[in-house]
């Protein structure tokens, strides 16, 4: 589990660090209907979890360890939640998220050769950040903007019909 | 305030007179219309009509998804007393001053779109259209931000017939008599899944609706829900009324956030008419809706999987039974259906349930949806009456083959589904006739493919996919597919021995035989038809070294022939530099840099590149 670290190696702890954020995961943590029902606070988790990563970017662990406190759950039980569901990610995403989409339009289209391309051209592997924080790369599966297939988001930017050649391009564009 | 049906009527007839505007231009606002530029339409739509003091005589409505995604963005130019209009397609921003320029008539030289389906609620079928419309009745018609739009077009109609004239049993009576089944894959009979629930003892129960479309290529029920979110609504509100309940849950995924706000707006609009809360029409009967977000996990399609996600737990499916109608969500008594089949029903509930059997096939009455996509022409969502023939969706509907190419096969069912060839076009699609030629409905996913497509990288793409969203609970399902894509990786790389697909095929079933949940059982599915349909193809692959499609990279070569004139287009368009050669004179391709992505291949003006 990653634990926040910086990427040079200083380790620091977000809920601390960004009392302004905390505070705001807090309030809307207190304004959910949390009783002493263990069980029935599960059901507030995910919407938390969606909360805390809109806040803070990811979910590190010291964001896991606050959302199971309000919630009076385990640590295990946030981070099986984390760990399953593909949107939660609790390692930091850079400024600039890429994502081919690699649904069965767009890759009949074409998307992996474009996928290919911006592994090749930020030297990342699917599901990494540059050491700078500034490119994450992901695929997706699909956006539903099928007739522009293949398609790439960077961050709320859509991208239709990219060719491998564009890829140069859109990572200009962000720079 | 709606609190009884004369209310409602009032309501609806004042806002009739009030719709005073000579012209009504329909914008698509959804996903994809966004995604293809259609807010600068809209925004210089609006700057020339204020310039040209039409604001009063024309009215803008920022519609959700027609279907005509190729067609985005488009603007409808709508006549509303003789409800007929001009779509034009493709639109550029330029192009709108001529469109307002030619309110009445067509503007020459722009490209229209033809309307190519019927309402069969409003209008019998005249001129034989192929498309009818029931789940988007409202799509791209109303605007789903407008309470009012909603009720203009019978909007909570069906439910002020069930809250002041049906009881709970004749609710699901009609529904179970219309023979509607569930339309987010398996097809169970929707009215059997509500008696079930209807049955239990009265006490908590919950209406759910699966808004967590993961089918990758299938978005219908984002159309219908950035559309048309109220009849979803209603829908649920008739299901609660009929089962017992007085809770319903939308579980949705975050990734569609243009639905999530049009959902927010309709719930916060219901509840301020008196539509959601207490004593709805007057009848005693209190209903509320919530929101909960799915965080991006394909099994939570499963039904058990999905209760388990709302409980904010990991979403891996139980085993059934007890089905979720006994006990579902904690513990209580649970219906959950699909989007598109909660759609359908204040349109059954209004017309009954011998009208909608009159459309569609005797087990499968109804209209189902389509995301067509991959190769065809016009990709987009079309809807059309059970047991229309696959040719007519994909020719005439979608437009033929993109690029002249030849039809190769169509994938039905998302990764649950197969591929169906050349000779099975004719064949008229519903829910059985799918699944005996072994694919399956799904959720409506329809994706095209031409002679460029490998099947056996096809087969091995969904395989990855089911790789990625299997939860890991069963073995079958974790450690079988990861078998069963090394074998197809084997295949698509060469390193394949002749028993593999005997090998495979083995597994496969084995693998659909033994999983816990849907997921795993059909997980297969695209690897059992592509080696039905085209073992020639994985032979090839194995016996050969060669992809006939020539499309994995590691069984292909780039090779330049004497046709080359030596006009160094393929090395200036190499990605990584490893075409070299004088002008002029014969280029070499250097075959260990060569990351065989084809470019030159394309490139090349005369033929001069080999893909062998």
């Amino acid at each position: 589990m990653s634990c926040g670290d910086c990427p040079d190696g200083r380790k620091f702890d977000l809920i601390k660090e960004f009392p302004e954020k905390t505070k705001q995961l807090n309030d809307f943590i207190d304004a959910l209907d949390i009783g002493p029902d263990r069980n029935r606070n599960r059901g507030f988790l995910i919407e938390s979890l969606h909360e805390a990563q809109h806040i803070f970017g990811y979910l590190p662990r010291s964001v896991q360890q606050f959302v199971a406190d309000k919630l009076h759950l385990y640590l295990s039980e946030v981070y099986g939640v984390i760990s399953f569901y593909s949107y939660f990610t609790d390692r930091p995403v850079g400024k600039y998220k890429i994502s081919v989409c690699t649904g069965t339009a767009c890759f009949v289209r074409g998307a992996n050769a474009v996928l290919e391309e911006f592994k090749r051209l930020l030297v990342l592997e699917n599901g990494e950040t540059t050491p700078d924080r500034k490119f994450s790369l992901a695929s997706l599966r699909c956006v539903g903007a099928c007739s522009l297939a293949p398609v790439v988001m960077v961050n709320d930017q859509v991208y239709g019909k990219v060719t491998a050649k564009m890829v140069a391009d859109i990572i200009n564009e962000c720079k | 305030m709606i609190d009884s049906v004369e209310t409602l009527n009032k309501r609806v007839e004042a806002l009739r007179r009030e719709s005073l505007a000579a012209t009504r231009i329909l914008v698509s606002m959804g996903t994809c219309g966004i995604a293809a530029g259609a807010a600068p339409v809209l925004a210089e739509l609006r700057r020339l009509l204020a310039e040209r003091g039409l604001e009063n005589t024309v009215e803008i409505v920022e519609t959700g998804c027609i279907g005509q995604c190729y067609a985005e963005p488009s603007v409808e130019i709508l006549n509303p007393e003789s409800n007929s209009g001009i779509t034009y397609g493709k639109v550029k921003v330029s192009e709108v001053s001529m469109i307002i320029d030619h309110l009445a008539d067509v503007v020459p030289g722009l490209e229209t779109v033809n309307k190519t389906w019927y309402y069969p609620e409003d209008e019998a079928n005249a001129d034989n259209r192929l498309q009818a419309r029931i789940v988007l009745r409202n799509s791209g018609r109303i605007d789903p931000e407008k309470l009012e739009d909603y009720l203009k077009n019978r909007g909570y109609q069906a439910l002020a017939k069930v809250l002041t004239g049906m009881s709970p049993a004749e609710v699901v009576k009609e529904i179970t008599e219309s023979g509607l089944r569930g339309r987010g894959g398996g097809g169970f009979p929707t009215g059997m899944k509500w008696s079930f629930a209807a049955a239990q003892p009265a006490g908590r129960k919950y209406i759910v609706c699966n808004a967590d479309e993961g089918d990758p290529g299938a978005f219908m029920d984002r159309a219908v829900l950035e559309g048309d979110p109220h009849s979803v609504l209603e829908a649920m509100i008739i299901g609660g009324y009929a089962i017992g309940a007085d809770t319903g849950i939308v579980y949705i995924r975050a990734e569609y956030p243009l639905a999530v706000k049009r959902l927010k707006i309709a719930i916060r609009q219901a509840e301020e008419n008196g539509l959601l809360g207490k004593n709805i029409f007057g009848s005693g009967f209190n209903f509320k809706i919530e929101l909960k977000y799915g965080a991006g996990a394909f099994v939570c399609g499963e039904e058990t999987a999905l209760i388990h996600s709302i409980e904010g737990k990991r979403g891996e499916p139980t085993f059934k039974p007890p089905f979720p109608a006994v006990s579902g969500l904690w513990g209580c008594p649970t219906v959950v259906n699909n989007v598109e089949t909660y759609a359908n029903v204040p349109a059954v509930i209004r017309r009954g349930a011998a009208w909608f059997r009159t459309i569609g096939t005797e087990k499968s009455p109804g209209t189902k949806v389509f995301a067509l996509a991959g190769k065809v022409e016009n990709v987009g969502l079309v809807e059309v009456p059970m047991g229309t023939a696959l040719r007519d969706i994909i020719f005439n509907l979608g437009g033929g083959i993109r690029d002249g190419k030849q039809f190769k096969a169509v994938q039905t069912g998302g990764p649950s589904g197969g591929c169906l060839k050349a000779d099975r076009l004719d064949t008229r699609i519903d829910y059985d006739t799918l699944t005996a030629l072994g694919s399956m409905m799904g959720s409506g996913g329809m994706i095209v493919m031409d002679e460029d497509d490998c099947m056996v990288n096809i087969a091995k793409f969904f395989l990855e996919f089911t790789l990625d969203e299997s939860c890991g609970k069963c073995t079958p399902c974790r450690i079988g597919n990861t078998r069963l894509h090394e074998m197809l990786d084997r295949i698509c790389t060469g390193r394949a021995t002749g028993d593999t697909i005997n090998k495979l095929r083995n597994l496969a079933y084995a693998v659909k035989d033994t999983s816990l949940c849907g997921l795993g059982q059909t997980s297969p599915n695209p690897v059992l038809s592509t080696l039905a349909n085209f073992e020639e193809e994985y032979e090839a692959h194995i016996r050969d070294k060669k992809c006939p499609a020539g499309v994995c990279t590691k069984l292909i070569t780039y090779l330049i022939n004497d046709n080359c004139v030596g006009c160094t287009l393929c090395a200036r368009n190499c990605p990584v530099s490893c075409i070299s050669g004088e002008r002029k004179q014969k280029h070499v391709i250097d075959q260990d840099r060569c990351i065989k992505c084809g470019v030159c291949y394309q490139a090349c003006k005369f033929h001069a590149i080999d893909r062998i």
